[in-house]
């Protein structure tokens, strides 16, 4: 590591004028941050820890029926508290391992956007909105490739807000060896449609499956994603599977959610 | 009966409340009063020269001690290499230098270029940014039939090519074994790879180098299973410290698995560099850096053939193996593909005719040297897979093909130069079978194909040699140490006893097992017993652990010692008790005389050879200490047989393990809990080895797998329930030449695993009606998948 100053501020304010300190940058859970300093692959001046800031903290639900999860909440209080929506706390608990679900965040899976984390599966699958210290960003907005979203720098994702779906599912397929997403597949039922998000698979991040999405409106079963598939070309091709195996892959794991719900 | 003390007994680890209770002394718990640290800058390309190396900056950093380069040890010798193969016309190998930082070229990624040592580790690291180092980056060679197919890309330039040696095995039955072939009614033929590993113990290597300029004695405190090997192999060949000046320890080691056996640069550097500092200099590799700088296992590619007669007995066995060096020779290298892999091909088979070739190769790789099992798992593989294979297109139970061609007889010579003592391959067969209940696997593979699964089971067998020797024997193969091992036995005035061993103890228990045989020759309490180990200015010479070789011959020589001392004691028992010599036995701890009431106890005697007030100082001298050097006529050979069953997702190529049995027969035991232990954790490797592990490089040298983001380590929830992963040693044939008639366990579970799992995975697809023949490990879901899809 090379050496860098520590803010810990306790609101939301304190955290964003901190922010504003040359070559700032947040600490959230530290689960990807640290391991970068330690690599020195990074070398911020001033890391801005949110793990004080309260009101990033918690689970909570909304006067509109939305889950609020504040940006600073952990994935184990996620898995423990979101209660009301019962396929967001799975997805959360299967996150790592128990060190990093006490200290990983949504904010920071969010704002770092792994294309093998959960957590961008969850929110496209869900419709959910990001919100931070300026805005309030639709997930169809909010992703733009791998590792790439919609933030602007030194920007603070404060909260996600999650309409409750009438049902939910989310597959996960492990890479062996991280035990990160290989294929994770997101399946939301709502009232208007289902949508359907898939990790892992893509070359450009999180996607949503808009046949399935289709083909899953009209008749919410496993069978009507008969016959449904989608190219390897595009998919991440790597050591622990090609793009064509990916691609299977996210079939499957579409057919298993749906099935798990349905 | 189970027993409570003694040979037999599962006594509790002792070592286990300081391993549990973060009281043991690791060395990177050791630190020296003013040391300083090392940073060593790592190579990034695999291959290229250097032109220039600037630390003009870096010296000038702060808190910089010292900053040393390839040239600063010109003057010293390189790492040398502690084995010498003969190829097949008779000429010696190919041995290429190795410096202790690189010089003119760097041949692998992680390769050490220079070394900053500076008060704390961070400065050193920042200096270490600071350097300039200009290397014409080379094309790589990687792919071993590559490298040996032309001479484009030479790992070493003085080199005449990249072949290390081209071994044949036993050359003289080549021409025999060819004609065998011809005349075979079947012939077998498989080709596969045995892939390449990562050792990974929990605790990476470390190494402290301390320097007293008083009385010119260097200090090195290292992660290693052999100290006196270190001592002698650095002290001797690379630094020129005579042994009486140097002393290595190694202490409390968190796991080696072979990688900790080898004689390393960092050793080498921090002993050299406290002289040159005049400070105590540390080095703890990272977790990064552990995966390319610590030998890797494994990593090779084979061809075998089986030839069988019209009644499927086997006639013959032909090889032939590219076998991956990396970049230099480690220690030990040269001898894991041919003498621990070749001696090894007749399996548990009365084969008349094998003949086994080798090309040892240089590629710009980290080198490779021996992994738990070296050798042996890479034979059983080919062999048990080969078996396996026949069996399927002769259509018969690959049971009955083994039974068939099993040595019954012994001591039996096999056609690849080693004599089994003595083996019972049908019970440990009959046991597997028993205990994993193959008779109800076709009710558990209809439930499982109920649930869309497709269940596989796998067998068979395996052998193994431990404890290799004997030295005479070894020298003329190439080795240059001897392998016996050594103890010494102090009985102190009161009684209690300390072992000196030779032998080493990192988690395999020696504390606890190597007491219970001495407190079983005398009839005493273990707890009276101590044993130390690892440091080489209190214990005798010795070769260390490694091979499954410590009870069979650390247990040995620690047995001979103990004779020496009881038949001193019973010496000092006919004085004190006024009897015959020859009339005085010695049970539960104390002497008494034949057909008496008279005795005398263990410590009566004990305190009479320090306090020799009533003792025959004319005849014997006072004092208690023996010390015996063991060198075995044979290796041992344990043997078994193991079963494995898989379920197979169709779906998506995802392989469990349901079940895993086997059948060991290691001989007489010591510590039964002890003995399950390993084979648990050798099978987990093992299974590591079949569906998970695979450390990868890709065309430039680069590597792929380069931290625990994409080496897939086993874990617990890989492994079968434990009520569904049984382990057995019940079968038990004792050595016939070694005093406890032990034969080893360290090793098998990792030697016999592999291919159960595999054989398991292609019985599933098969049934499945996948006309799968062979699926290379690790057998991942994507690999699973694709050989499925054709
Ligand atoms: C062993 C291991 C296994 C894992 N397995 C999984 C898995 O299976 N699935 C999965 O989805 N993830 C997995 N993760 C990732 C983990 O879930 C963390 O969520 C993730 O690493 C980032 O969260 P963090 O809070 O630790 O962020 P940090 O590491 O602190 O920060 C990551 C990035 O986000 C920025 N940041 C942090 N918080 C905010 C915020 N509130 N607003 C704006 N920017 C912010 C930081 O500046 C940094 O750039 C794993 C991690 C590890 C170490």
């Amino acid at each position: 590591m090379y050496n860098f100053d520590v803010e810990t501020p306790g609101t939301v304010a304190d955290a964003v004028a901190a922010m504003g300190r040359d070559e700032a940058q947040a600490l959230g859970g530290g689960q990807t941050l640290i391991p970068t300093l330690k690599q020195r692959l990074a070398s911020p001046s001033v890391l801005v820890s949110l793990s004080g800031v309260a009101e990033m903290k918690g689970v909570c639900t909304g006067d509109d029926g939305q889950l609020c999860i504040g940006g600073a909440t952990t994935h184990a209080t996620v898995a423990r508290e979101a209660t009301q929506y019962p396929a967001l706390a799975a997805m959360a608990s299967h996150i790592g391992d128990p060190a990093v679900r006490n200290r990983g965040t949504i904010g920071g899976s969010l704002a770092n956007n792994d294309p093998s984390a959960c957590y961008p599966a969850g929110v496209l699958g869900s419709g959910a909105t990001v919100v931070t210290n300026t805005r309030e960003i639709a997930a169809d907005d909010y992703f733009q490739g791998m590792f790439d979203t919609a933030l602007d720098e030194g920007e603070i994702i404060t909260e996600v807000r999650f309409p409750i779906p009438e049902a939910a599912n989310y597959q996960k397929f492990v890479q062996p060896a991280s035990r990160f997403a290989l294929v994770g597949v997101f399946v939301a039922k709502f009232a208007d449609g289902v949508r359907v998000a898939v990790t892992g698979a893509s070359e450009d991040g999180v996607f949503r499956w808009s046949e399935a999405e289709a083909a899953l409106s009209s008749d919410f079963s496993a069978g009507a994603l008969d016959g449904l598939s989608l190219s390897g070309d595009g998919m991440i091709s790597d050591l622990h599977g090609t793009g064509a195996y990916r691609a299977h892959l996210v079939a499957v794991m579409t057919k298993r959610a749906v099935d798990a719900v349905a | 009966m189970p027993k409570d003390g003694g040979i037999g007994a599962s006594s509790k680890r002792r070592e286990d409340v300081r391993f549990l209770t973060g009281t043991g002394n690791y060395t990177d718990d050791i630190n020296i009063h003013g040391q300083a640290h090392v940073f060593f800058l790592r190579s990034d390309i695999a291959h290229g020269t250097i032109t220039s190396v600037d630390t003009g900056a870096a010296e000038g950093m702060p808190g910089v001690v010292k900053v040393f380069t390839g040239a600063d040890f010109e003057a010293v010798g390189g790492m040398p290499c502690g084995w010498q193969v003969t190829d097949k016309h008779g000429q010696p190998m190919q041995e290429p230098k190795h410096p202790i930082l690189a010089h003119g070229k760097v041949r692998h990624v992680g390769e050490p270029i220079a070394a900053v040592v500076a008060d704390t580790l961070e400065q050193a690291r920042d200096a270490a940014e600071a350097i300039v180092v200009d290397i014409d980056e080379l094309p790589a060679v990687v792919d071993m039939k590559a490298a040996v197919a032309s001479d484009d890309v030479k790992v070493h330039d003085d080199l005449t090519s990249n072949l290390c040696y081209d071994w044949g095995f036993v050359e003289e039955n080549k021409d025999a074994t060819d004609a065998a072939f011809e005349a075979a009614a079947h012939v077998t033929t498989l080709e596969l790879v045995n892939n390449r590993l990562v050792a990974n113990p929990m605790e990476p290597r470390v190494a402290v180098g301390d320097y007293a300029r008083g009385t010119d004695e260097s200090t090195l405190y290292t992660t290693s299973q052999n100290p006196h090997v270190i001592r002698l192999l650095m002290g001797a060949f690379v630094l020129g410290i005579p042994e009486h000046k140097l002393r290595v320890v190694a202490p409390d080691v968190g796991g080696g698995f072979g990688t900790k056996i080898f004689h390393y640069q960092e050793e080498a550097f921090c002993t050299f560099a406290a002289k040159a500092c005049n400070r105590a200099v540390k080095w703890t590799s990272s977790r990064s850096e552990a995966f390319m700088s610590d030998a890797h296992g494994r990593d090779h590619v084979t061809k075998i053939e089986l030839a069988l007669d019209g009644d499927n007995n086997f006639t013959a066995v032909r090889t032939e193996t590219y076998a991956n060096m990396g970049a230099y020779l480690s220690t030990f290298a040269p001898s894991i593909p041919t003498w621990l892999h070749g001696t090894l091909m007749a399996g548990n088979y009365k084969t008349p005719l094998i003949y086994v070739n080798v090309k040892a190769v240089f590629t710009n790789t980290v080198p490779v040297d021996a992994y738990r099992g070296a050798g042996r798992p890479e034979a059983t593989f080919q062999l048990e897979r080969v078996i396996d294979k026949a069996a399927r297109e002769l259509g018969v139970d690959p049971v009955e093909l083994r039974r068939q061609n099993f040595i019954t007889e012994f001591p039996y010579a096999t056609p690849v130069a080693v004599e089994y003592d003595t083996g019972d391959y049908h019970a440990t067969m009959d046991k597997v079978l028993e205990i994993s209940d193959r008779d109800g696997f076709a009710a558990r593979r209809a439930e499982s194909e109920a649930k869309g699964k497709l269940r596989g089971f796998g067998i068979n067998c395996f052998i193994e040699a431990c404890g290799i020797a004997p030295s005479n024997l070894v020298g003329q193969l190439g080795a240059r140490a001897g392998l016996y091992e050594s103890a010494t036995v102090r009985v102190n005035a009161t009684g209690g006893l300390v072992v000196m061993t030779g032998s080493h103890s990192h988690g395999q228990g020696h504390e606890t097992s190597f007491a219970q045989v001495v407190a079983d020759m005398i009839g005493i309490d273990e707890n009276m017993v101590e044993i130390v180990h690892g440091d080489t200015s209190k214990t005798p010479m010795g070769m260390g652990t490694y091979g499954s070789r410590s009870i069979a011959v650390g247990g040995s020589a620690m047995v001979r010692a103990t004779e020496k001392i009881i038949a001193k004691a019973k010496k000092i028992a006919s004085h004190l008790l006024e009897a015959s010599e020859s009339d005085i036995e010695l049970k539960d701890g104390a002497f008494s005389v034949a057909g008496t009431d008279k005795s005398v106890a263990w410590g009566d005697v004990t305190l009479a050879a320090y306090v020799p007030h009533n003792y025959p100082l004319e005849d014997i001298e006072p004092g208690l200490e023996e010390t015996a050097f063991y060198d075995p006529s044979n290796f041992t050979y344990p043997a078994g047989a193991y079963t494995c069953e898989v379920e197979v997702d169709p779906a998506t190529g995802e392989v469990t393990i349901e079940r895993f049995a086997s059948a060991d027969d290691f001989g007489n035991v010591v510590n039964p809990m002890i003995v399950e232990g390993q084979v648990h954790g050798g099978i987990a490797q093992g299974i590591g080895q079949a569906l998970l592990e695979n450390c990868s490089y890709d065309e430039n040298g680069q590597l792929l797998t380069a931290s625990y983001m994409d080496y897939t380590m086993p874990r617990a929830d890989n492994l079968p329930q434990m009520d569904h992963y049984v382990v057995d040693h019940s079968c038990q044939t004792p050595c016939t030449h070694n005093p406890l008639g032990v034969k080893g366990c360290g090793e098998a579970g990792a030697i016999g695993s592999p291919p159960t799992v595999i054989n398991a995975i292609i019985d599933a697809l098969q049934s499945g009606g996948h006309d799968v023949a062979h699926i290379d490990m690790p057998a991942t879901p994507a690999r699973v998948w694709a050989a499925m899809h054709g």
